[in-house]
């Protein structure tokens, strides 16, 4: 029994009948995606807290404001960005008219994870429904209560010949991978992103895959502890820690460490208050294995700050390690909880160097007075993405590509960047029956004639030589 | 581990050890590139004509002006391409730095096909060099002669450990594939491209698969037939059929079938001469597994013209079949010979509907003196490219990427694309750290901030 087969083949009939390309389609799409979010802020604001004890800040800047804005942005742009992008020409194709079209793939699969559910859910689906395609959503089964809004209320604003939710857990998405997509992009864990791009192989469909890894944030000797631990501090237990794009762990000297342990204290108690597990400002850890696996990270090397955790609540405290070796677990795994350990180095050299043998990191973060330190850290090392003395901030950019490199993933999206991912980009060359005489250079018989004016014409290169 | 391990490991410790980075050293090599090819101009036409009888004149033209092309290009472009790119800020970013970095990705490997052994194998690397990476290079062993004059010649010009050239067939390449590489272009087919994607997704490398399938020219009543069949002649028959980017098949209607035959007959008389084996200009087939293969497609159809073949020198005639069955053998797979279909539709929207049944193809043609006509066929179709009124043509234009979809690709490259797949393109945001009292309205506590919607 496949229970996708049908729902697939809706999809695909109503890609087929071309209702997703004319711009108004879309337009309307966009606008109820909007309409969705305003009229059931609440709702979601709510499922975020039983999901991940989510502040309403935190939802506002990190989901739904986030959310609002691609939509605003991609219905501000969408005319242009469809429209076919003309292209330079060469000395032969002067007369003809060269461009870029963009096309919807078709059938866009998106895999969505737990720990931003609203954002990584909507954030893909306006670039997919944007660029025209017929969407099929397959929200984390972690984030039980904000699945349950996109599975019931979310397809209501849509419509649900284009648009289909699809529930389950490993086994339905395994199932579900072994149709053909024209195009699948999941956000989740280097080890199963392998899984999907595996299963995209046996159809050739193109994937983006938003992974992660561990990133690494260098503070420099020259800097001011107390605006880096207040920056560092932030970011890292930000969603209890549970961020892609979280500083994951500290390279600085012995020196700058002992500054740092109070600063971080001291940013933890601002914000968190002297019982961080009554601040409404700190969230929860998705899962009671997560927990687990959080609980057992915090045996690794020494803590200086933090270590409480309370099962019931799925609590952890923020929590500071120091002290930590290479080989511990706390130093294997992308962390993905409110643990930040310090790891010491003598030198920038030695920073760069253990940051190099590891894998490319979704971010890369370096704390610096100096500029001169900061270019160093970022043209040394590579990373999905990289920001120089703050935290993720750089993904509040769409006008900047977000996505991972090497084992942190392939490709990326946000603003114009999504319209282009989810989007065929198809070469067009359009000429006329005029011209003969000119082409006729380029068909046989083929004399030594014509084969001298043509090195000549490349000897002097005076003009294109592909004089096709 | 394997013979391909150390290869690979060389030229891994290569790349970390910095040198591509500047962009003089990249230049450098696009400029020895130059000189090897300009050098060795009678080896490499020496190589072609051995492998698939090209002559001197499709070993420029279709060839290595080609390459020439994109190292002139790359060369004049690649300052400012690989300078960073700033982007628009946010109300919060005004002072800070935000731009677009591009950074080599590592170690790429390059996997060609026989058909076009020098340019499709060279012209990637081209790129992949601009952007700085190491590269594994792997001619296809069926163009024998070229993958031997590679193996030998790029050494003296490249740098060894960057750029290495590994022979063999089908289990060194299987070999090859377990090294981890940080992007794998492939040209080929359908069949092997899926093996690559597989064994990409264990090292979680990106790729591009540049691969095949069948491109359909469709012929509208209202064109100038003499242009149009001259043109598709020439892109059709060209090597011998064997170019991924040829008219695989023509869609026209019953009442201009004959017409086109007979105005393919005649271009084809002027292009190769009444007996097309004794033209200097017209290629054979690779190998007597691909010349069975074709001769086979030719079984029970009509043949207007040709239908002839020598295995003993892999000769086949140009040949046209009309009136053909779409259920045939021949319109089942991609042809890769001198054999060109001709199958009946009764509309253009027939055209379209048949086309739009199939596998995605590499490229489209269509041939009409309407606008509308064009407009309607691209616009109700899909394919990797496509050239109105021509055939071939818009793969050699830099600007355009060069690329599949569906079935027939995943990724492109030439040109700028090139040097884009062959990056990463990294998002930079650089502040000062400065206090934190126009950040401070961001932090927790946050309950006093909210205020209900």
């Amino acid at each position: 029994m496949d229970p996708f087969a049908d729902t697939l083949r809706r999809l695909r009939e109503a890609f087929g009948s071309g209702r997703t390309r004319p711009a108004e389609f879309r337009a309307t799409q966009l606008k109820s995606l909007g309409r969705f979010l305003r009229d059931n802020k609440q709702l979601l604001q709510e499922a975020l807290v039983q999901d991940l004890h989510k502040s309403a800040f935190e939802a506002e800047v990190s989901e739904i404001g986030i959310s609002q804005n691609e939509i605003d942005l991609a219905l501000r742009n969408l005319r242009a960005w469809m429209k076919d992008e003309k292209v330079p020409k060469n000395l032969a194709t002067q007369l003809d008219s060269a461009f870029i079209r963009k096309e919807p793939f078709g059938l866009v699969l998106i895999i969505a994870p737990w720990n931003y559910p609203v954002n990584l859910t909507l954030v893909p689906l306006v670039g997919a429904l944007a660029a025209g395609n017929c969407v099929v959503l397959k929200p984390s089964e972690f984030s039980r209560s904000t699945e349950k809004i996109l599975a019931e209320v979310l397809p209501r604003y849509l419509d649900q010949s284009c648009f289909a939710v699809v529930l389950g857990g490993p086994q339905e998405t395994g199932q579900l991978l072994e149709h053909k997509f024209d195009y699948i992009f999941f956000t989740g864990s280097p080890r199963v992103g392998r899984i999907v791009m595996a299963a995209a192989a046996k159809h050739l469909t193109p994937v983006t895959l938003e992974l992660g890894g561990k990133n690494p944030c260098y503070v420099d000797d020259d800097c001011d502890p107390q605006t880096v631990a207040n920056r560092v501090a932030w970011f890292r237990y930000f969603n209890s820690g549970q961020t892609c794009v979280a500083p994951d762990y500290v390279l600085c000297s012995p020196d700058t460490q002992e500054r740092l342990l109070p600063a971080l204290q001291r940013a933890i108690t601002r914000f968190y208050g002297e019982d961080p597990q009554s601040s409404p400002s700190l969230g929860r850890i998705i899962s009671e294995k997560h927990f687990r696996r959080l609980r057992g990270l915090l045996g690794c090397g020494r803590v200086v700050i933090g270590g409480q955790s309370d099962e019931s609540d799925r609590y952890i405290a923020p929590t500071v390690l120091v002290d930590v070796q290479e080989t511990e677990p706390v130093m294997q795994e992308e962390i993905f909880g409110p643990i930040l350990p310090i790891v010491n180095v003598r030198s920038l050299d030695e920073a760069i160097d253990f940051i190099n043998r590891r894998e490319k990191p979704l971010a890369l973060y370096a704390f610096s007075n100096s500029n001169q330190v900061v270019k160093r850290v970022l043209a040394q090392t590579s990373s999905g993405g990289f920001c120089g003395n703050d935290g993720f901030m750089h993904m509040t950019l769409a006008s900047l590509p977000f996505g991972g490199v090497g084992a942190s993933g392939m490709g990326s999206y946000h603003g114009k960047f999504s319209f282009d991912t989810f989007s065929h980009h198809r070469a067009c060359l359009l000429r006329w029956p005029g011209l003969e005489k000119i082409y006729s250079l380029r068909y046989p018989p083929y004399s030594p004639r014509n084969l001298r004016m043509l090195l000549a014409a490349m000897e002097a290169r005076s003009c294109s030589c592909t004089l096709l | 581990m394997s013979k391909f391990s150390e290869v690979v490991q060389r030229a891994r410790a290569a790349f970390n050890s910095g040198k591509t980075r500047p962009l003089q050293f990249r230049i450098q090599q696009l400029e020895a590139l130059r000189r090897m090819i300009k050098d060795h101009e009678k080896d490499i036409v020496g190589a072609l004509t051995a492998d698939l009888h090209k002559n001197e004149w499709n070993a420029y033209y279709e060839e290595v002006v080609y390459v020439l092309e994109e190292i002139e290009y790359m060369i004049k472009k690649l300052p400012e391409w690989a300078m960073d790119e700033p982007v628009e800020k946010t109300s919060q970013t005004q002072q800070d730095e935000c731009y677009i970095h591009s950074e080599p990705l590592g170690v790429v490997l390059i996997i060609g096909t026989w058909s076009y052994p020098f340019t499709i194998t060279i012209q990637p690397v081209v790129g992949a060099i601009a952007a700085g990476n190491a590269v594994v290079i792997k001619p296809s062993e069926l163009s024998e002669n070229m993958a031997n004059l590679l193996a030998t010649m790029i050494p003296q010009y490249l740098d060894r450990d960057l750029y290495p050239v590994i022979d063999g067939g089908v289990p060194e390449t299987t070999e090859v594939l377990k090294e981890r590489f940080d992007h794998i272009l492939y040209t080929g087919n359908t069949a092997v491209g899926k093996i690559i994607m597989t064994a990409a997704a264990k090292h979680l490398t990106p790729v591009t698969l540049g691969l095949g399938g069948k491109n359909p020219c469709f012929v509208d009543k209202d064109c100038d037939l003499d242009i149009a069949c001259r043109r598709i002649a020439w892109g059709k028959f060209m090597n011998s059929g064997q170019t991924c980017a040829a008219p695989d098949y023509i869609l026209c209607d019953p009442s201009i079938q004959n017409q086109i035959v007979e105005k393919l007959k005649k271009s084809l008389k002027e292009f190769y001469g009444e007996d097309a084996k004794k033209s200097r200009d017209y290629g054979r087939i690779i190998n007597s597994q691909h010349f069975q293969r074709v001769m086979g497609l030719m079984e029970g159809q009509k043949v207007a013209y040709g239908g002839t073949g020598d295995a003993a020198t892999r000769y086949i005639a140009p040949t046209i079949l009309i009136d053909v069955d779409p259920q045939s053998q021949v319109m089942q797979e991609e042809i890769f010979g001198p054999v060109m279909p001709i199958v009946c539709v009764r509309s253009l929207e027939e055209a379209i509907q048949f086309i739009s049944q199939r596998e995605k193809p590499l490229a489209l043609y269509v041939f009409s003196l309407n606008d509308k006509v064009i407009k309607k066929m691209i616009a109700e179709t899909s394919s990797g490219g496509v050239t109105a009124n021509d055939v071939v043509v818009h793969t050699s234009v830099h600007s355009l990427p060069y690329g599949g979809v569906g079935n027939s690709g995943v990724g492109s490259y030439h040109g700028k694309k090139s040097f884009e797949t062959f990056s990463h393109r990294r998002s930079c945001l650089v502040r000062p750290l400065l206090n934190d009292e126009s950040l401070k309205a961001r932090y927790p506590p946050s309950l006093a901030k909210m205020t209900r919607h």
